[in-house]
């Protein structure tokens, strides 16, 4: 454990836009006598904290498990997504990553499909609607086989699991210099498509999610691999390579019209 | 008000399927002119909000996340049970069942628990088809482990992130709805009332958390998904914005709610560290699988873990209850976890900590193995304490974590409000006065895919409903009352914030409503909630307007719901004179420090039904009947 009398001072840059429309800037702020055991979005909260005694708006953040699951949070962080610890989102960043009078920028993830709503909460409805597209196996609640009936190599569904556990957090695409979800959306394409479950939709499913994936605005792949480095999953870009040759082989061999009809 | 459970006749095991065989049926043209309202997009909201949606209901589902995927299901760490007998470990339905109800201490309907236990199968064979990545053995089939209150291993898992997992299952099949049209979802979006016409539950009311808009939704039934309410205690392991407001705003409009003493406090989380803590940290009960509990012999050893001999420590879970050792249900595990703490043997700061030891196991099996079973949990530890579980034992201390109380439903989960019904951690159905681990995922998911889907439609054929709009006064009047209580909140601007009334409301219960509660304490307590909630309303500050995102206001609504909560919660845990799984007055004890039942005057549900703000509410008793199992002392020796 660090030494709890070893407190820091800190400040900090941190981007206030009051909504949508908006205009934002970097406003700093002093944070006084941060406990390095604290985690970062309790750094945030102190200084919220404060912020109100004296009567300021409080810094608008989104965040709720705290326990690294649930995707909502995440900042820029140093122009790093989620800050200087690898694998680690911001929730699980801790102040022990900082030192004593050290200077920290705090931005919202920057992509155009991301809009600003409020200082560092961004809208990351997008991500819902490239799944809408066809990230899921199309199977109604009822009597399906037993669970036992297709065995799956332990290896395959590790991997699966692998590109399964993303947590839409948008990292991937905050952090690509072109603002692509390739990582995102080929995780998900990934790992329905590794189970013999997912087999049946595999190649239509590649397409109408890319498709989606476009419409949405969001830039392509030029293999920088930032997305995999702020991954706080660690989610690999072996995984779009994988979507582009599904993609290639979905191309060459759907029919249009079944394209068109979409995630039906 | 009368509470009628709705349990069907005959033998416990045919039960669910003659009532399904009889349950009254809407047929498909007409599905498509009902509306259901669904609140909240967890494990039990997005499992039910799909399935309704497949079977052609039009379905409205609301969430305050900007996403369904965040919903705190998507937190639980380690498995969904299920009597599947895989591991031809001497596993059954029966089994499953017996064990859920004497876990829960007896304080659970016999019916509900055990079509629970039928059930639970066809949850994993739903979840593998759409493509769960549940952990499989060599030969591909699927892994199992075992959790607390059970000797068999039936417990399913994605590595240490089940919920994840199954969330993610659900939330798929209910974007694949969204995508085809029969689900509209409403993100960002927060209940704050319920409309009832003609003493149907027919709407809600809605904030509209990015622009403040408040707007009501007309449905024909409306089902609660809306978790639990351990938020209560400030510090829990539950999300920041898990609260109370939609089954508490149900309960102001009728709906009686059960068993509210009822709290979860789990054993293996992460301890305090200082007065900052925004949240603790659960380490999954699955590590006890492996893991060994104990704390020094001698009180105010102060020496390292490594320096203390095998001698000289008390691996305590072990020597109470050697045939469940480390194993033992939750409610008893943080018990003695309090007790040793209590008589100075605990560790780390404060002393309020027993150490998880994985020594043994690592000997055992290898570092590799473990780093399998557990690397995630072992790297969250080792981020947040800055220590290395693989090399020093965890610390780890007991926090709240689930709450077993919730909404009264019958057997058709339905409230005592006809139409509004209730599902998952909202309700208080199925885990009596303790949950096991690894059996609230599965009642979310069988409340949502299986159970809640066939009975809502015996609901809908058999309703009277007028035709209603949102210009209903009904509607009119609840709008009315958002807006000035928004209004009321933003008008304070006092000195305090939130938080700090949150933390003081949450201390209190933990001192006195927490692991251990007796009369004076909660008298105490019942006290003090006025007090505190007269503060608040005096005394907070809000910042900001209401239309526009404004977090602190969002909490301050939670944070007022909660401090009338509490008073109901003391209130329940007072009249209970007894002690019950996680619910423990000290003055009802066996010798030996057991909860002491007394099943002659309290095996009931106990039912408060809301009688106004400046009256005592209404207690009503649903005598729950054991036909089929023995009422015993449970024992885990």
């Amino acid at each position: 454990m660090t030494n709890p009398d070893a407190a820091m001072n800190l400040t900090l840059y941190v981007w206030r836009q009051p909504g949508p429309d908006a205009e934002g800037r970097m406003v700093r702020y002093e944070a006084r006598d941060i406990n390095p055991d604290m985690s970062f979005l309790e750094m945030l909260d102190v200084v919220n904290e404060e912020l109100i005694s004296k009567g300021e708006e409080p810094i608008a953040f989104d965040h709720d498990c705290r326990e690294g699951i649930c995707g909502s949070c995440g900042m820029m962080i140093n122009g790093v997504a989620h800050g200087p610890w690898k694998a680690t989102a911001t929730c699980q960043l801790h102040m022990r990553a900082f030192k004593d009078g050290d200077t920290i920028y705090i931005e919202p993830w920057r992509a155009r499909p991301f809009p600003v709503i409020k200082d560092l909460v961004v809208d990351r409805s997008a991500f819902d609607r490239i799944i809408q597209a066809g990230g899921y196996i199309s199977v109604s609640t009822g009597s399906p086989q037993d669970a036992n009936a297709i065995p799956i190599p332990k290896d395959t569904v590790e991997s699966a699991m692998d590109a399964a556990q993303c947590i839409a957090c948008g990292a991937c695409v905050a952090a690509c210099p072109n603002a692509s979800a390739m990582l995102f959306t080929s995780a998900k394409i990934g790992h329905l498509g590794l189970l013999p479950q997912g087999q049946p939709e595999r190649y239509r499913r590649a397409l109408s999610m890319v498709a989606q994936m476009d419409a949405e605005g969001f830039g392509g792949c030029t293999w920088h691999g930032e997305c995999q480095e702020a991954c706080p999953k660690e989610i690999s870009i072996d995984w779009i390579a994988r979507m582009h040759r599904d993609f290639l082989t979905a191309t060459l061999t759907a029919r249009p019209e079944r394209v068109a009809a979409g995630g039906e | 008000m009368e509470l009628r459970s709705k349990i069907p006749a005959g033998p416990l095991e045919q039960k669910w399927d003659r009532h399904r065989a009889e349950l009254k049926l809407v047929n498909p043209a007409n599905k498509r002119k009902y509306t259901i309202i669904v609140v909240g997009s967890g494990l039990a909201g997005a499992s039910a909000a799909a399935t309704l949606g497949e079977l052609g209901y039009q379905v409205k589902c609301f969430s305050f996340h900007d996403s369904p995927r965040r919903a705190h299901s998507i937190a639980a760490q380690g498995g969904i049970n299920a009597a599947k007998n895989y591991q031809n470990d001497g596993d059954s339905v029966w089994r499953l069942f017996h064990d859920t109800i004497k876990g829960g201490d007896f304080r659970a309907r016999e019916a509900n628990v055990y079509r629970l236990a039928q059930v639970s199968v066809n949850i994993i064979d739903q979840c593998v088809a759409q493509g769960v990545p549940f952990a499989r053995e060599y030969g591909g089939l699927l892994a199992n482990r075992s959790f607390g209150g059970a000797q068999v291993s039936r417990t399913f898992y994605a590595r240490g992130q089940t919920g994840q997992q199954l969330l993610l299952g659900a939330y798929q099949a209910l974007m694949r709805q969204v995508a085809l049209g029969t689900v509209t979802m409403y993100p960002r979006t927060e209940m704050l009332d319920l409309v009832v016409i003609d003493g149907r539950a027919r709407g809600i009311v809605t904030r509209n958390l990015v622009t403040g808009t408040i707007a009501s939704h007309v449905g024909d039934a409306v089902v609660l998904a809306t978790g639990g309410y351990g938020n209560i205690f400030y510090l829990s392991t539950n999300a920041k914005a898990s609260n109370a407001t939609a089954i508490w705003r149900a309960y102001k409009r009728g709906a009686a709610l059960a068993n509210p003493c009822y709290t979860q406090i789990h054993p293996t989380c992460i301890p305090v560290s200082g007065n900052y803590q925004s949240k603790l940290t659960l380490m999954s009960e699955s590590l006890r699988n492996d893991g060994r509990v104990w704390v020094p012999k001698r009180k105010g050893d102060t020496r390292p873990p490594h320096e203390i001999p095998e001698s000289e420590r008390d691996y305590y879970l072990e020597r109470k209850y050697p045939s469940y050792g480390n194993l033992a249900p939750r409610d008893i595990a943080s018990r003695s976890a309090k007790e040793v703490c209590d008589e100075g043997r605990g560790v780390g700061p404060g002393g309020l900590g027993v150490y998880l030891d994985f020594s043994d196991a690592i000997r055992r099996l290898g570092v590799e193995k473990i780093r399998e079973r557990y690397g995630n949990l072992f790297q969250m530890y080792q981020r947040i304490t800055d220590e290395d579980p693989y090399q020093v034992p965890m610390r780890i201390y007991p926090a709240v974590h689930y709450t077993m109380g919730g909404l009264w439903v019958d057997y058709n989960l339905m409230s005592t409000i006809p139409g509004l019904h209730v599902i998952g951690e909202a309700n208080f159905s199925d885990h009596g006065a303790n949950r096991l681990g690894a059996s609230a995922l599965m009642q979310g998911l069988a409340d949502g895919y299986f159970i809640l889907p066939l009975t809502i439609g015996d609901y809908l054929a058999g309703a009277p409903l007028a035709k209603v709009d949102v210009d209903h006064p009904a509607f009119r009047e609840a709008e009315c009352a958002v807006r000035e209580r928004v209004k009321r909140l933003l008008s304070i601007r006092g000195t305090r914030t939130v938080d700090s009334i949150h933390r003081e409301l949450g201390k209190l219960l933990w001192d006195y409503c927490g692991m251990a509660r007796n009369e004076t304490g909660l008298r105490h307590a019942l006290r003090k909630i006025p007090e505190i909630r007269q503060e608040f309303w005096e005394n907070v500050k809000v910042l900001g307007d209401g239309e526009e995102l404004n977090q602190q206001l969002e909490k301050a609504g939670r944070v007022a719901d909660f401090l009338e909560f509490a008073e109901l919660m003391c209130l329940d845990a007072l009249h209970r004179n007894e002690s019950c799984g996680g619910h423990f007055r000290e003055e009802y004890q066996t010798p030996d420090g057991e909860a002491l039942r007394d099943d002659a005057n309290y095996a009931y549900v106990a039912a408060w039904e809301y009688q106004g703000d400046d009256r005592m509410p209404a207690l009503h008793k649903e005598p729950l009947v054991f036909e089929n199992v023995k009422l015993a002392q449970r024992s885990y020796k």
